[in-house]
C-alpha cells in the first residue's frame, strides 16, 4: 500500500513531465509567431506577444511565402493519389481475398517484401524511370508514387474483406452478377470502414511527404506545403516569426484532423502502421 | 514399394485428361478474371518498386553518373569503395545515436503505455498528447526543433531558468552534440507511435489475468513482467526491427534540420547526395543496396530468433 501511494504521484508527475515536453516546443513556435519582427529579436522565447492577434506574419507566408500554393497542391496532389490507391488497393485485395488462382502467393509475396524496401534509397533508381516517364516536374509524380508505392492500404483491405461473408458474393453470382458488379455494388460499398481508415492515415501520409515532391516537384509553381514550408529557410534565413507562422499554419490542419477523428486514428494507425 | 507406385501410376496419369473436355469459356475467363483486377496494382508494383531494385542492382556495377547514355562497367569497385573510403562508412556509426535513442524511446514507450492502461485521470488528454506529435509534419517538426535548438533559444532559455546554464551547448553547430540533438527530436517525433502500439497491444491483454494475478497477491511489478509483457511480445519484436532498421535509415529530421552538417550526415542523406548532388548514380545504387541487405538480414534474424512473430499486419 505505502509502496503504491509513493508511485502514484509519481505517475502523474511524469505525465504531467511529458505533457511539458510535447507542448514547449510547440507553443514557443506559436509565441513566436504572433510577434513584430522587433518584438520577436528585443524579447525570450517565452514572452507573450503584445498583441495575441497580430496575424501579420501568417499574412507573409500565405502570401510572399507561397503558402496557399501550398495548400492547392496538397490538395489536389492527395485527391487524385487517394481515389488512385482505393480503387487499386481494393481491386488488388478483391482478387487476392476473393479468387483461388495460381500465381496467388507470389503475388502476396510480392507485396510482402516489398515492405521491407526502406524507399527513400530507392529512388535513386525509380528516379530514372519517372523520369523516362515524362513525369519530371509534374503533380503525376507525387500522383503516380503516391498511389502505386501504397501498401499498407491493400493490407487493410485485406484484412477487412475476409471478414465479409462471402456468401453475399455466391447469392449475387446466382442472381447472375459478373465479378465487377460484385466488387463495384457489393464489395466497394461494404469496405467503406475500411476505405475511412486507408484515406486517414494515407491522408496524413501523403500530406506530410518531403522527399518525393522535394525531389520530383523542384517548380516553384508545384511546391505542396512540405516544400514550401522548407523553402522557407532560404528567403525568410532568420526571420523566425513568419518561418514559425509557417509551422503553425502546417500543423493546424493535422491538429483540428486530430481532434475530430481522434478514434479512427488510433484504430488505423495500430492497424496500418504494423504493416 | 515399387510395385505399389506402378500400380497406382496408370489412374493418376489419367485424371488430368479427363477435365480438359469440360473446359469452357468460363473456366479460362475465370483464370483471367483475378488479373485483370490485379493488372493495375501489380503493375505498378513492378514499375516502381521491383523494377528499380533490379536496375540499382546493374547500375551498382557501373560508373553511370546518372546523365550520359554509356557508363563503364566497375565489377564490386563502388562496393569496395563503400567499406574502405572512411567518409562512406563513417556515417554507419552516426545511426548508434538513433538506435539508442530508439531503445530509450521504446522503454519509455512502454511505460506510458503501461500507467496509462490502468485507471488514470485524463486518459484520454494524456494519450492524446503522447501520440500528436507522431502526426505532425516532418519538416513542421524540423522547424520546431530548429527554432528550439536556437543559440539562445527555448532550451537554453529553460536551462538558464533552471539554473543549468553549464549545460548550455550549441545545439545542432557542436560535432560533439548535434547527433544526440538530432535523435532527441526523433525520439520526440516517434515517441507516439511506439506509445499508441503498445498500448493498444496491453489493451488486448484479458482484464481477468490481472484480477486473478492480484487476488494471489502479485505486486504490480510482478503483473507488468510476468503478464504484459509476455502479452505484448510480438509487438515488442516488431519494434525492435522497426527500431534498428528505421535507425540505419534516418533521413528526414536531420535531412530538414542540418543537411547533414556537422557531422549529422546519415547514411541515407549521404546515398541521396551521391546520387542527386554529385551524379554518382553508380556508386549510390551501390550504397542503397547495402542498406537494403542490411535490413533484410535484420528481417531475416528476426523471423529466425521469433518465428511466429512475422513483421506483417495480423
Amino acid at each position: 500500500m505505502t509502496l503504491r501511494a509513493l508511485l502514484t504521484p509519481g505517475k502523474y508527475l511524469t505525465l504531467i513531465l511529458a505533457v511539458l515536453f510535447t507542448f514547449v516546443p510547440l507553443v514557443v513556435i506559436v509565441i513566436a509567431s504572433l510577434k513584430t519582427a522587433s518584438e520577436f529579436a528585443t524579447t525570450g522565447p517565452f514572452t507573450p506577444p503584445g498583441n495575441w492577434l497580430n496575424l501579420a506574419n501568417y499574412a507573409t507566408a500565405f502570401t510572399q511565402g507561397g503558402m496557399v500554393l501550398g495548400f492547392v497542391n496538397t490538395a489536389l496532389i492527395m485527391a487524385a493519389s487517394l481515389v488512385g490507391t482505393i480503387l487499386l488497393g481494393t481491386m488488388a485485395a478483391y482478387a487476392i481475398d476473393r479468387f483461388e488462382f495460381r500465381g496467388r502467393g507470389v503475388v502476396m509475396a510480392l507485396f510482402l517484401i516489398a515492405t521491407l524496401i526502406p524507399s527513400v534509397t530507392t529512388q535513386v533508381a525509380t528516379f530514372q524511370i519517372v523520369n523516362a516517364m515524362g513525369l519530371y516536374n509534374t503533380r503525376g509524380a507525387a500522383i503516380l508514387l503516391f498511389m502505386g508505392t501504397d501498401i499498407v492500404s491493400i493490407y487493410i483491405f485485406i484484412q477487412y474483406m475476409s471478414t465479409i461473408s462471402k456468401s453475399l458474393d455466391e447469392a449475387a453470382m446466382l442472381d447472375g452478377a459478373n465479378r465487377w458488379t460484385i466488387y463495384w455494388r457489393i464489395i466497394l460499398p461494404l469496405l467503406r470502414p475500411a476505405i475511412a481508415t486507408a484515406v486517414i492515415i494515407k491522408g496524413i501520409a501523403m500530406y506530410n511527404e518531403f522527399y518525393i515532391p522535394f525531389l520530383y516537384m523542384p517548380d516553384k509553381d508545384l511546391a505542396v506545403l512540405s516544400t514550401s514550408l522548407f523553402n522557407f529557410k532560404g528567403p525568410f534565413g532568420a526571420q523566425w516569426e513568419v518561418i514559425s507562422a509557417g509551422t503553425v499554419l502546417v500543423i493546424l490542419p493535422t491538429l483540428v484532423i486530430f481532434l475530430v477523428l481522434q478514434k479512427q486514428i488510433y484504430a488505423g494507425m495500430t492497424s496500418g502502421a504494423t504493416k | 514399394m515399387s510395385s505399389v507406385t506402378q500400380l497406382a501410376a496408370p489412374p493418376v496419369a489419367a485424371t488430368p485428361a479427363a477435365p480438359r473436355p469440360r473446359t469452357t469459356r468460363r473456366t479460362v475467363l475465370s483464370k483471367v478474371l483475378p488479373w485483370l483486377f490485379l493488372i493495375l496494382p501489380v503493375g505498378l508494383l513492378l514499375l516502381l518498386t521491383y523494377l528499380p531494385a533490379a536496375n540499382m542492382v546493374g547500375y551498382s556495377f557501373t560508373n553511370w553518373d546518372g546523365l550520359s547514355k554509356t557508363s563503364r562497367n566497375v565489377g564490386f569497385n563502388n562496393y569496395v569503395r563503400i567499406f574502405t573510403d572512411p567518409d562512406l562508412f563513417q556515417v554507419f556509426f552516426v545511426s548508434g545515436y538513433y538506435l539508442v535513442g530508439a531503445f530509450l524511446q521504446m522503454g519509455l514507450a512502454l511505460y506510458f503505455a503501461t500507467v496509462l492502461s490502468f485507471k488514470v485521470r485524463l486518459a484520454g488528454f494524456f494519450k492524446g498528447v503522447l501520440f500528436f506529435p507522431y502526426l505532425i509534419n516532418g519538416v513542421a517538426i524540423g522547424m520546431v526543433f530548429l527554432y528550439f535548438f536556437e543559440p539562445g533559444g527555448t532550451l537554453d532559455t529553460v536551462l538558464n531558468g533552471l539554473g543549468l546554464g553549464g549545460l548550455v551547448h550549441q545545439w545542432l553547430g557542436d560535432p560533439d552534440v548535434v547527433n544526440y540533438s538530432l535523435a532527441g527530436a526523433s525520439i520526440w517525433r516517434y515517441l507516439g507511435l511506439n506509445f499508441i502500439l503498445f498500448l493498444g497491444a496491453i489493451q488486448s491483454i484479458p482484464g481477468e489475468l490481472y484480477e486473478a494475478a492480484s487476488i494471489d497477491g502479485a505486486t504490480r511489478w510482478q503483473q507488468f513482467w510476468y503478464i504484459i509483457v509476455p502479452g505484448i511480445r510480438r509487438i515488442i519484436g516488431l519494434s525492435f526491427i522497426l527500431a534498428i532498421s528505421g535507425s540505419l535509415s534516418v533521413f528526414e529530421i536531420p535531412y530538414i534540420m542540418t543537411g547533414g552538417a556537422n557531422g549529422s550526415m546519415t547514411f541515407v542523406i549521404q546515398t541521396v547526395n551521391t546520387a542527386f548532388k554529385f551524379h554518382k548514380v553508380g556508386l549510390a545504387s551501390a550504397m542503397a543496396i547495402v542498406l537494403l541487405l542490411i535490413v533484410l538480414v535484420v528481417t531475416a534474424i528476426q523471423r529466425k530468433i521469433f518465428p511466429d512473430e512475422k513483421v506483417d499486419l495480423s
